[in-house]
């Protein structure tokens, strides 16, 4: 008897799961939902006229620990953003980036936040820099008239 | 040799096959390097489980493996050693830099690591993250299998 009971509770044990719900999530087709505090791919985002919030300040390249954001501050003429400076240039180097989220913590008008995207794998150097265009959310609503009326002009 | 430009059909059929002969059992070689293995055995498991594309079997030796997933930081001692598996591993393979560090050196921007594996070996995927998400390093391999689908027999 000393001998077989290891083997019934080992099968036990087998048998059980046999019936149990397999906890495999099929990745590319079936996706988990992330957690609330993820942090994946930065976002720029804009405020409720459609307008970029970044102000250029560049607390959020200070603030980098791993120095992969880099910035450019221009005038600007009203059209891209409400105050008087705005990023011209915005890259996050996709690769030196820790995704720690200092940066969103740094940003004093709530620019950048951290999103939910982690499928970011690339095949060359070329492709390591994220820009505006990467970055930046679509715009939901169009600008107002009369600041597409000055992009335009 | 010969067959191939005078019957193109049998060498395309036969190049498919080989394709996803290839892509659906990409071996890799056991080599972990920091935290990111971490992640890498995690996608290995059963909530992961990367057994569904034919890649769970990590080798113990490089003679037996298609892929190297360089997972985590590389010092300036271990280069060495790393390209020696990699010289070790049969042809066909594969580099997948996994993590920012492996990829670029991340924020350990210092004397002491190499920055950027492609520095030593050849890379196929860059995988970013700090460390990645088992999802990532599944999209990573996923990025992989159709790199290799493309490749063509030469």
């Amino acid at each position: 008897m000393a001998v077989i009971r290891p083997f019934i509770i080992g099968f036990a044990t087998t048998l059980k799961h046999l019936f149990r719900k397999p906890i495999t999530i099929n990745y590319p087709d079936q996706k988990f939902p992330m957690f609330p505090k993820f942090r994946g791919k930065q976002v720029l985002m804009r405020d409720e006229n459609g307008l970029e919030k970044c102000v250029a300040c560049g607390l959020c390249s200070v603030a980098c620990p791993a120095d992969a954001i880099y910035l450019e501050a221009a005038e600007n003429d009203g059209t891209v953003q409400a105050g008087p400076r705005y990023a011209s240039v915005y890259q996050i180097h996709k690769m030196r980036c820790i995704f720690c989220g200092y940066c969103e913590e740094a940003c004093p008008v709530g620019a950048i936040f951290m999103g939910k995207d982690y499928e970011l794998a690339v095949y060359s150097k070329d492709d390591f820099v994220w820009d505006k265009t990467d970055l930046l959310v679509p715009a939901t609503i169009s600008p107002p008239p009369a600041i597409r009326a000055g992009r335009a002009g | 040799m010969g067959l191939e430009s005078e019957i193109p059909v049998l060498t395309t059929t036969v190049e498919k096959m080989v394709q996803w002969a290839r892509r659906s059992s990409i071996w890799p070689v056991t080599f972990g390097l920091a935290c990111c293995a971490i992640e890498m055995m995690a996608m290995s498991c059963s909530r992961y489980d990367i057994a569904r594309f034919g890649a769970e079997v990590f080798r113990g030796s490089p003679r037996q493996s298609d892929l190297m997933i360089v997972a985590g930081r590389l010092s300036r001692k271990m280069a060495p050693a790393l390209r020696r598996i990699y010289d070790q591993m049969p042809e066909p393979k594969w580099v997948i830099s996994m993590g920012a560090c492996a990829s670029i050196g991340g924020v350990f921007d210092n004397y002491a690591l190499v920055q950027g594996v492609d520095q030593v070996v050849p890379v196929d995927v860059f995988v970013p993250g700090c460390p990645p998400r088992p999802e990532s390093l599944i999209y990573g391999i996923v990025q992989l299998q159709r790199k290799i689908a493309q490749q063509k027999l030469a």
